[in-house]
């Protein structure tokens, strides 16, 4: 037995009959190494033990969550969570605890990731920090594993490990930066000096930017702006919370996109990260959310498929109850060309390395305003003729990836930063056919 | 609790460390959210532990663990050790550490009603009548309220002797009405986006009087669903005050981060267009600006008794006659720019390493009223209450929306208008700060969701601030 499947069992045996109970627990360990003008500047690590108890006295719910794993933690966890159902009014939506249910047979989990030493992490620094001569680095280096175990009233018991390594770095010039990225299940997967590499030579060729007027420009974006893009539309969109208040852009069953856009979440490729199974024990499954460009489905997690009328895709965490469920395995379809393909089938556009700082305007139709940094390239006739300054967009999100919209899509899948974190979404290049570039660097 | 900080700072010494700093905190939060008749939330959340930073040479190291023992504590300290000593392999410039005083000292949040004793029935209540009340309003389709409570314990040790123990409470919350039209979502909050936290106890939620606001406020976004957009245009703008409060936090707060200046954020959240070499001679903004960070402010969300390093609360002028003269350090960032180490460094937990954090970072009050500044505007905007907020790595374009506007025409308000933006760069927009309404006015507006680092840290941040206007924007820039 494990000391994350000990203490969902001691836990359990704690609450009284006739309450239904979800307990989760956590353990394992986070370590980050970070650096800033060439050298680690912050290196932190963490061994976690989280539990947390979710319990439903005659329709009365409440959630409570420690680090106290002691007896006396437990005891106090199990009093807390009842005592706050207790005085909670009932709750009509209640979906009940999930019912026991076999979970995918897969493990994104690699044990050296999860003992990575400080030392190991520290190596990969040097190499992104050796990549860029003469440019000034900054960055980090995570490596995370774990074990999280559920199990609850109804039957339900679920366990899986997981382990997670991103490499994250800029160059910088005087004047420009470049930005690399990697994440994996495992930390020997990433090629720190390739990351590195990458970083520098955008950071060179962004060195010395021109000031470009604000409009509409055709661009390239690079696959960092399209998991921006896409975790946007996860959120706000594909999350049936959202959708079931009508607050959502998504209309099942409408062509609403490019017939070369696919989107979907799928915790069982082999590429995914985490473990199959949601923080209320249900099954992990693949889910489309968009298939040739009409939109087919909704991340859900009991209580919105209780109201939907459906199941749940295994899409709950912690928070759902207020922000709705959320897809953390999500991978945008590839395409057919190479990134120089993209650039050199436009005669005057954008190549933008990442987004920064994005903001919902309006969520029902998805407009964003935001800024583009560490590398933003002007390309004419098929190529990069130069770099441009920092720009600032406001645009719809839907309406950029509507029919006719999206020109070509990259081979060059990975996971990419986003502006909600590292890790979750895989993602390509895109040309799209026009994006509402609405200030510089002069306002 | 503290003889496990001193065994973290033993353990960490024991294995080389020329200087180490423990905290062991006890953290309580209870979090209410109630949407429409239902309460979706109802979250209890205990976090304990101990982290400790080592100093190894020029490195740093830091480690925690939620195992609250003298053995593990002790571990603790060697771990963070040893952490020290790899980031020694990408070393940095010799660091110094400025000094500050050494103290044994204890200091608690002044509150009158501890909201952990008042009765869960008592707040889930209050938040569903405000929902009903919100709810009743034609073209309502959401109501959403809720309320977060923080109770923390912190025992604070160092290996130069400091001996610190706070006890800090903070509470808060909020509503908002959200419309929901055939294309369009339109949604007002009350007291501002997110809610309105303050140091405090449940005193603050009475004060705010959810339930006088309700009708109101939702009126008002059913309202917006039929208004009229906001043309595109440059005129004069009027900024009720919580969005001038994040306009504050934004635009200077992150700017004066001595961290960010030094390029310590570069990859993550960014740097800061100033320079340390104009600090003193930089104009920030018109001479009506007096920005200053100050943590000792009662009731302010970001009022301590010491900072996470056990350097003391202190005010610290920032902007003076729109000249930047100050900025946000610790003891190491301080030492680097010759500065006074100015007690600002924080951290979001136990398990966080503690870093450079606005305190109550603020707009000082002027000497007129928002009723005057309306009355003496021929023509303009008055927007209130943010609704989204983007601004670039250096601090400088910025971008905000706002819940609502109303136009104004000739000193009086006029047609209410939907989807505000605006839009500047920071100190051309400073620069056209003309009017500023007075300490009748001024709120200590409190920020309860600022990101920053890696891992990410979340930190409490207020921003004191009153009502006032700029001459000169550009606004409704729209998709």
């Amino acid at each position: 037995m494990s000391r994350a499947s000990d203490l969902v069992d001691a836990t359990l045996a704690k609450v009284p009959s006739g309450v239904d109970a979800d307990v989760r627990a956590s353990v394992g360990n986070l370590a980050l190494t970070r650096f800033a003008n060439g050298f680690i500047h912050q290196n932190v690590a963490e061994d976690s033990e989280t539990l947390s108890l979710r319990v439903a006295v005659d329709g009365r719910v409440a959630l409570a969550t420690t680090t106290n794993t002691s007896t006396d933690g437990l005891d106090a966890l199990v009093d807390s969570a009842i005592a706050a159902a207790r005085l909670s009014p009932v709750d009509p939506d209640w979906p009940g605890p999930a019912p026991a249910a076999a979970v995918p047979g897969i493990e994104h989990f690699d044990p050296a990731t999860a003992d990575a030493s400080p030392r190991e992490r520290a190596e990969r620094v040097r190499s992104f920090v050796d990549a860029g001569a003469g440019l000034l680095a900054a960055g980090y280096c995570e490596t995370s594993g774990g074990e999280i175990v559920f199990a609850n009233t109804a039957g339900q018991r679920a366990e899986g490990r997981s382990s997670q390594a991103i490499l994250d770095g800029i160059h910088q010039t005087p004047t420009s930066a470049g930005s690399g990225h990697a994440a994996g299940a495992s930390l020997a997967s990433l090629d720190a000096g390739a990351v590195g590499s990458l970083a520098a030579r955008r950071a060179r060729e962004s060195a010395d930017p021109f000031d470009l007027k604000p409009g509409e420009y055709e661009v390239v974006l690079a696959p960092e702006c399209v998991a921006t893009i896409a975790v946007f539309m996860a959120f706000y969109g594909f999350n049936a919370k959202m959708h079931l208040e009508g607050r959502s852009f998504a209309e099942i069953g409408e062509t609403q996109f490019d017939e070369r856009f696919s989107i979907w979440d799928d915790v069982t490729d082999d590429r995914a990260m985490g473990v199959p199974f949601d923080a209320e024990g249900t099954p992990k499954r693949k889910v489309e959310f968009v298939s040739d460009g009409t939109t087919v489905g909704l991340a859900h997690d009991r209580r919105t498929a209780r109201k939907a009328g459906t199941e749940s895709t295994g899409h709950y965490g912690p928070g759902s109850e207020s922000y709705g469920p959320f897809p953390t395995n999500v991978f945008v379809g590839g395409g057919d060309r190479s990134v120089d393909d993209l650039i050199a089938e436009v005669d005057r556009g954008l190549y933008v390395a990442t987004f920064n700082y994005c903001r919902v305007l309006d969520p029902k139709s998805l407009s964003v305003t935001g800024l583009t940094r560490n590398g933003t390239f002007m390309i004419e006739n098929g190529r990069i003729t130069g770099a441009v300054t920092n720009l600032r967009f406001t645009q719809s999100f839907v309406a950029a990836l509507a029919p006719g919209r999206v020109l070509g899509v990259g081979t060059d899948g990975r996971f990419a930063d986003s502006e909600f974190g590292a890790g979750f979404i895989h993602a390509p290049s895109m040309r799209l056919a026009g994006w509402n570039f609405t200030g510089g660097a002069s306002g | 609790m503290f003889e496990y900080a001193q065994a973290a700072v033993e353990g960490a010494l024991a294995a080389g460390a020329t200087y180490a700093d423990a905290r062991v905190v006890h953290a309580r939060e209870e979090r209410i959210d109630v949407q429409n008749d239902t309460v979706q939330a109802l979250d209890r959340t205990e976090q304990a532990g101990v982290g400790v930073r080592a100093l190894y040479g020029s490195s740093w190291g830091f480690f925690a663990t939620p195992e609250l023992t003298s053995r593990r504590a002790r571990r603790a300290g060697e771990r963070a050790a040893e952490i020290a000593k790899a980031s020694a392999l990408v070393p940095g410039p010799p660091l110094e550490f400025a000094d500050v005083p050494l103290v044994d000292a204890t200091y608690e949040t002044p509150f009158q009603e501890d909201p952990f004793t008042v009765g869960l029935s008592d707040k889930v209540d209050l938040l569903l009548e405000v929902n009903r009340i919100v709810g009743a309003v034609d073209g309502i389709a959401i109501a959403q309220s809720g309320m977060t409570f923080w109770d923390t314990d912190k025992w604070f040790v160092s290996s130069q002797g400091h001996r610190i123990h706070q006890h800090l409470v903070e509470s808060g919350g909020g509503f908002d009405a959200t419309a929901v039209g055939e294309r369009e979502i339109q949604r007002r909050s009350y007291p501002q986006s997110f809610g309105q936290f303050e140091t405090g106890g449940y005193e603050v939620v009475r004060r705010w009087d959810f339930l006088g606001n309700a009708q109101r406020i939702a009126e008002e976004a059913a309202a917006l669903l039929s208004a009229d957009e906001m043309d595109e245009r440059e005129t004069a703008l009027i900024l009720e005050s919580s969005q001038l409060a994040l306009q504050i936090h934004e635009s200077v707060g992150h700017a004066i981060e001595l961290d960010r200046i030094l390029g310590w954020e570069a990859a993550f959240a960014g740097t800061s267009h100033l320079e340390l070499s104009r600090l003193g001679t930089h104009r920030y903004g018109s001479d009506l600006m007096n920005i200053t960070a100050d943590a000792t402010l009662p009731g302010a969300l970001g009022t301590f008794g010491y900072d996470d390093e056990g350097t003391a609360a202190q005010r610290v002028d920032i902007v003076k006659d729109g000249i930047w003269v100050g900025v946000l350090s610790g003891r190491d960032t301080a030492a680097i720019a010759g500065l006074p180490p100015g007690g600002m460094v924080r951290a979001d937990g136990y398990n966080r390493l503690p870093m450079v954090r606005m305190t109550n970072v603020g707009l000082l009050p002027g000497d007129s009223s928002l009723e005057e500044i309306i009355a003496d505007t021929k023509d303009g905007v008055y927007m209130a209450t943010n609704r989204s907020w983007s601004i670039d790595d250096k601090r400088l374009n910025f971008q905000f929306g706002c819940e609502i506007a109303w136009e104004v025409k000739d000193g009086k308000l006029g047609r209410m208008l939907k989807n505000p933006t605006y839009t500047g760069i920071t100190p051309q927009f400073w620069a056209t700060l003309d009017r500023l309404a007075g300490e009748d006015e001024w709120v200590f507006w409190g920020t309860p969701n600022c990101g920053k680092g890696q891992p990410m840290q979340v930190a409490h941040t207020g921003h004191p601030a009153s009502p006032a206007r700029f001459s000169q924007v550009r606004v409704g820039v729209r998709a």
